[in-house]
């Protein structure tokens, strides 16, 4: 799926210094733990978080994550768009909360977690 | 090939930039991507604890004979039980420390997931040092 699809499922505005239209995502993560990120993500994912530090870009910058989407109404701060900005990482925003984003992603035909199995 | 930096220990928004400028450097060397991945995570990791747990430290970064060797050492608390630290959801962190997204006790494990070796000195009282290493492949 497109990112300029998946904008449009979970009802996202896009950070516009952060856009590209060149970006594919085939799966998802929602979390709030970067460690839990970093620990079962293995696939390149839309990240979907609640949580707002320059640390989540600086997770997605190690993992080669390409997208990331703040949940319930959340902006990121400039420190942190820039930072995305500078290494090709696209930021959106929604109002959903990170359970309905996920949903309706899901719904959109993103179904598959882009984790690792758990032990 | 050798690297060194200081993580500075006064300010959780820089944690991180070490493994962020590994892992550009280690870019910029042609190291297969899943190699840098992993090195990335482990080194981060780790550099987060040691913001969080010793006041910063020192990590230094050796590459050589198909071999990434990551030695970060602090001067922090050390570990009182490593065992426990090593188990998945076991945290000694604080909680500022888990509201900025960290501290869930997947840090150690993470570590060891990401190496092929890892090694503690630790102690209570006597810092910790960690040593990792991570092997690269022949044929990649």
């Amino acid at each position: 799926m497109t990112i300029s699809d998946v904008r449009a499922a979970i009802e996202a505005e896009d950070i516009k210094e952060t856009w590209r239209d060149d970006v594919e995502i085939n799966s998802a993560c929602g979390a709030d733990l970067m460690s839990d990120v970093m620990a079962f993500v293995k696939d390149q994912v839309l990240l979907l978080t609640g949580l707002i530090n320059i640390q989540v870009i600086r997770t997605a910058v190690l993992m080669d994550i390409e997208a990331i989407c703040f949940v319930r109404g959340k902006s990121p701060n400039q420190e942190m768009i820039d930072m995305a900005r500078d290494n090709g990482i696209v930021l959106l925003k929604t109002r959903l909360p990170l359970f309905l984003a996920c949903g309706k992603l899901y719904k959109a035909g993103v179904c598959q977690g882009g984790v690792r199995a758990i032990d | 090939m050798r690297f060194h930096y200081t993580v500075p220990g006064d300010d959780f928004s820089r944690a991180g930039n070490a493994s962020s400028e590994m892992k550009k450097a280690l870019q910029r060397l042609g190291i297969p991507h899943e190699i840098i991945k992993r090195t990335a995570v482990a080194m981060y990791e780790a550099e987060i604890n040691m913001v969080v747990h010793a006041g910063g430290g020192e990590a230094d970064i050796d590459i050589d004979h198909g071999c990434i060797t990551i030695v970060m050492s602090d001067k922090g608390p050390g570990i009182a039980n490593v065992e426990l630290a090593m188990q998945d959801g076991y945290s000694t962190a604080p909680q500022l420390v888990r509201e900025l997204g960290f501290g869930a006790g997947m840090g150690m494990s993470n570590i060891k997931r990401n190496t092929d070796e890892m090694n503690i000195e630790t102690g209570e009282g006597r810092g910790t040092t960690i040593t990792m290493k991570i092997r690269i492949p022949e044929d990649a």
